[in-house]
């Protein structure tokens, strides 16, 4: 038998079944090489002993037949999401020592279905960057290398910690959060599958916010199946997030596998950015070849409002993130500075808790927000917003789902583009309309490049139609084959 | 319209950030240059176009009036850097 960090989370809830290994052993294992992995900088903080004993009062369970959706299967959790009696920090210092007394409603519900938590994992600060170089802990390592290479690569961000454990098979899937791309885009800079559901489908309570209306929680996981059993048991309404929708959860895995056989696929021809390089167009190509074959219909269809997601997004996630992070001030948790007045104490609380890319965002939120500028700033972008989302809308009376790729380029390395925030800015050019839109998009990998690094697509899909999307991306991942792994040198 | 080093020192201000003075300029074009590739959204016809501020179709829910969770000050200011009491302990407001 395989090693059972090698398994994945389907597979593993088969073999426990079977009775071919308990969840003790199981989550041991990946006890074992969650501590072998600390060069990867994926954990900020591990739970081995909590992991073990909720492993053993599954194994208990299942003896009484008793055994939920998800038990015993070891997950590693995003630092943003408030674990009751576990440090979290959302990577900054200024949540420093904040220990949450209440348990976020996402993770309760992996809790109910009995999973169990390896401990929490590196982000970019407040979930603000693409490459994971703004955690005040030191950035998560790739564990991907270009052939031949041993420089460092980014696993890219927010999400950098999520998706390299489950690329180093450090866990069996994990939580992770998405703004403006940031679950998909480091799923396809480690070869991982991962999805933003639909706004509303996931309950934020309990996670540390950084833009209300676009924050999204989802998973991230080794297959498209495993992506789905993991968002089935994530979902549902929370009457203590109002803007989580009512609405029936479907059982997502039923869908991976469905033929697509007749779905219309769109292919936004706006996405044909220039300089995008020629195997991020290829792989595209394959995918586009790929659904044909399964009896997909392709329609080019147009996004025109597409180049200005960015610089929206750009507005309205600073001034969310200006006005939810006033509640650092010192006062009720994390850090106190110390200052002559009260003025002083917020200010230099805040100077020396945020770190820079987090200070910036705040600066621009403020000022687009502040007299004078909200009307030709704030309310412009929410405008643009609304065309955004108008595009989508015309989109889907030609296609049932959208292709695209994920991201403009493979993992670059750490450093490369930390000087300058607008190249940062525009790797979130693939992703962020859906956050804008409020539509579910999944990653998988679909090809390695030149270096051997994984690149992936992207699958758009309707309001709450996850299902579609599930369905078209398990037709890509059967066409594509992607079984590659990191090659182990940590 | 460019962000100078008043702008900057006025918006730290209300965002309660301290940034030492050596700061203001650099921050001052790193600001300027992204609000100036923000620029691009005025090229956008919006005219008669409604803001969208959310993308949840549904109205807001109600629930019943009623207390839910409470009496847990120990728990509320457990996390608090000074606290005394179930009270929160902060610097003096009042001179």
């Amino acid at each position: 038998m395989a090693s059972l960090t090698s398994l994945t989370l389907k597979g593993a809830l088969d073999g426990l079944d079977a009775g071919d290994f308990t969840s003790v052993e199981l989550t041991q294992a990946h006890v074992e090489a969650v501590e072998a992995a600390r060069g990867l900088n994926a954990f900020l903080v591990e739970t081995p002993e909590r992991a073990l004993a909720m492993a053993a009062a599954s194994d208990a369970r299942r003896a009484l037949g008793a055994a939920g959706p998800l038990d015993g299967i070891p997950l590693g959790i995003k630092d943003l999401f408030c674990t009751e009696g576990v440090p979290t920090t959302a990577a900054s210092r200024i949540l420093e020592p904040f220990v949450p007394r209440y348990e976020s409603t996402v993770t309760s519900q992996l809790w109910r279905d009995g999973a169990v938590m390896l401990g929490k994992l590196n982000l970019d600060e407040f979930a603000m960057g693409s490459s994971n170089e703004t955690s005040a802990y030191g950035p998560v390592v790739n564990p991907w290398r270009k052939a031949g290479s041993n420089q460092a690569l980014t696993p890219g961000g927010s999400s950098g910690g999520s998706a390299a454990a489950v690329a180093a098979d450090l866990c069996l899937g994990a939580t992770a959060t998405d703004t403006g791309g940031s679950i998909r885009q480091p799923a396809s800079f480690t070869g991982t599958v991962g999805i933003k559901p639909t706004y509303g489908r996931c309950s934020r309570w309990g996670t540390v916010a950084f833009a209300s209306s676009l924050d999204q929680a989802g998973p991230i996981a080794k297959t498209v199946e495993d992506a789905a059993i993991l968002l089935t048991s994530m979902s549902g309404h929370d009457p203590k997030d109002s803007t989580s929708l009512d609405v029936p959860v479907p059982d997502f895995a039923a869908f991976v596998g469905k033929s697509v056989k007749g779905l219309r696929i769109g292919v936004p021809k706006e996405y044909r950015v220039d300089g995008m390089p020629a195997e991020i167009q290829k792989l595209w190509d394959d995918g586009v070849a790929w659904l044909k074959e399964a009896g997909c219909e392709i329609v080019e269809i147009s996004l025109p409002h597409t180049k200005y997601a960015l610089p929206a997004y750009y507005i309205v996630a600073p001034a969310e993130a200006s006005s939810n992070l006033a509640r650092y001030d010192g006062m009720r948790y994390g850090l106190r500075a110390e200052g002559a007045n009260l003025t002083e104490v917020y200010e230099n609380t805040r100077a020396q808790g945020f770190g820079d890319e987090v200070k910036r965002r705040i600066l621009i939120g403020t000022y687009v927000l502040s007299a004078g500028y909200y009307d030709a700033y704030y309310l412009k972008a929410l405008k643009v917003r609304r065309r955004i989302a108008e595009d989508f809308d015309n989109a889907w009376r030609m296609c049932d789902a959208i292709l695209t790729p994920t991201a403009p380029s493979a993992a670059f390395g750490l450093g490369e583009n930390s000087n300058d925030p607008i190249a940062m800015y525009l790797n979130d050019v693939f992703t962020v309309t859906t956050n804008l839109a409020g539509l579910p998009g999944l990653s998988l990998p679909a090809g390695l490049d030149a270096d051997r690094l994984p690149l992936g697509l992207q699958i758009i899909g309707k309001p709450l139609d996850e299902g579609t999307v599930f369905s078209v991306a398990g037709a890509i991942e059967k066409a594509a084959g992607f079984k590659a792994k990191a090659d182990k040198w940590w | 319209m460019a962000i100078d080093a008043a702008t900057v020192r006025k918006v730290a201000r209300l965002a309660r950030i301290a940034e030492p003075e050596e700061r203001i300029e650099a921050l001052a074009q790193e600001l300027n240059g992204i609000m100036t590739w923000i620029e691009q959204l005025a090229e956008v016809d919006t005219d008669g176009v409604e803001p969208l501020t959310s993308v949840v179709h549904a109205g807001l829910p109600l629930r019943d009036d009623v207390v839910t969770m409470g009496g847990d000050a120990d728990i509320v200011t457990g996390n608090a850097p000074k606290s005394a009491g179930g009270f929160f302990v902060v610097p003096k407001v009042v001179e």
